[in-house]
């Protein structure tokens, strides 16, 4: 299972991020569980400087921009 | 470079439209159309740009550059960098963080933290479109000066005690990750971004060029000399509290501003009162404070604020 991880505290960009990713990884049927992490030690930990970013099962893989759906697809299906 | 814009203007207001050209009307209408086509022109194509470059220049990479560097290049290099990297508000927590556990010291920090909001594109476009080369370049040069100094003078203060919700002496290591980002994504990104930005920002564009349209066309020229003149010991002192809460409206407040120049005011105010809309803001002041003790936070506003009012007595006093 693949844990598809928004990383934001809560701006406009990282509620699209978390909606758009959940709707990839439905359309891409794979075994997910979403989760949202806007806990400030928590995103530091992780290495995160700018919002919105992404990271599946704890790696980072986008940092600081909305991508596009067909970046978001590729980066969840890998 | 915008002579045809302007001969574009000309034959629309006075042939096309059919208006008198020495009524007040007509020159209000002929200013509204002309400096908004401009400054969407040059909205759309610096935005663009720079967010192209921006695509190489990761946080990550801005911090390993600043780590580089001794101490007292440090800040001149985080206050340069700070103004091509912009942020968001609600990504100044992380960012503030990540600085800090890296290993940068609190004043760099803050150099970066006040250069970015204060010299941002929007307000760069916006005055230089409104005021010309000159009061940009003076603009940029301050609140460059600004941020340097801010930043020494924390820095030499003893603040770090008044950091708050976060371990400072953890260590984080600078990693740079993420997949590689496409040529394609890049000019998607900037496109977005460019597109986000105007989408934000042409209606206080438009009430903005609108207001000063009006003003252009309408109100005596010095009118308001007598109040807000440059032997006005109030007026620049107000004019930064005034700005405090019009935070982000740059767009909407420069071209306001460049008709109330026109009318009176003199430069070293409008200065004040650019640099307060945008270099001080109230919802940093209040995302910060989940980082900040309140006495750090004022010691923060404070040194900005005084350093913004500095610039507008300095200018009062050296044009007139």
């Amino acid at each position: 299972m693949k844990r598809i991880q928004v990383i934001g505290m809560g701006c406009s960009k990282c509620k699209k991020l978390y909606e758009m990713a959940e709707a990839a990884a439905k359309e891409l049927k794979i075994d997910y569980q979403m989760e949202k992490i806007d806990d400030i030690n928590k995103i530091a930990d992780m290495g995160v400087m700018m919002t919105p970013a992404i990271a599946i099962n704890d790696e980072v893989k986008i940092s600081g921009r909305l991508p596009g759906m067909d970046e978001l697809k590729k980066i969840i299906s890998e | 470079m915008f002579k045809p814009l302007q001969m574009f203007t000309d034959w629309l207001v006075y042939n096309l439209m059919a208006m008198d050209k020495s009524s007040r009307l007509s020159g209000a209408v002929n200013f509204f159309v002309f400096d908004t086509i401009k400054i969407l022109i040059l909205l759309v194509l610096i935005i663009y740009t720079i967010s192209i470059i921006r695509t190489f220049l990761s946080p990550e990479r801005v911090r390993e550059i600043i780590l580089k560097k001794s101490h007292f290049s440090a800040h001149l290099w985080a206050a340069a960098l700070g103004i091509i990297t912009p942020f968001c508000t609600c990504s100044a927590i992380p960012l503030f963080i990540g600085f800090l556990q890296s290993g940068i010291p609190l004043g760099v920090t803050f150099s970066f933290l006040v250069a970015s909001p204060m010299i941002n594109e929007v307000a760069v476009i916006m005055l230089l479109g409104m005021f010309g080369f000159k009061v940009t370049a003076i603009y940029i040069l301050s609140g460059y000066i600004i941020a340097v100094a801010s930043g020494l003078l924390i820095g030499a203060l003893d603040t770090e005690h008044l950091l708050k919700g976060f371990d400072i002496s953890k260590r984080i290591n600078n990693t740079v990750f993420g997949v590689k980002i496409t040529a394609t994504e890049r000019s998607r990104y900037a496109f977005e971004y460019m597109k986000g930005i105007i989408k934000t920002v042409w209606p206080y564009v438009l009430i903005g060029i609108g207001i000063g349209a009006f003003i252009h066309g309408y109100v005596p020229a010095d009118f308001l000399s007598k109040y807000a003149g440059a032997d006005k010991w109030y007026a620049v002192p107000l004019a930064t509290l005034v700005g405090i809460p019009l935070y982000s409206n740059a767009a909407g407040v420069i071209p306001l501003v460049s008709a109330l120049t026109e009318k009176g005011v003199s430069l070293g105010t409008t200065l004040s009162f650019m640099m307060a809309v945008t270099g001080l803001s109230l919802p940093e002041f209040i995302i910060l404070s989940r980082v900040m003790k309140l006495k750090l936070l004022m010691i923060f506003f404070s040194t900005v604020g005084v350093g913004i009012m500095f610039t507008g007595f300095l200018f009062n006093f050296l044009i007139r």
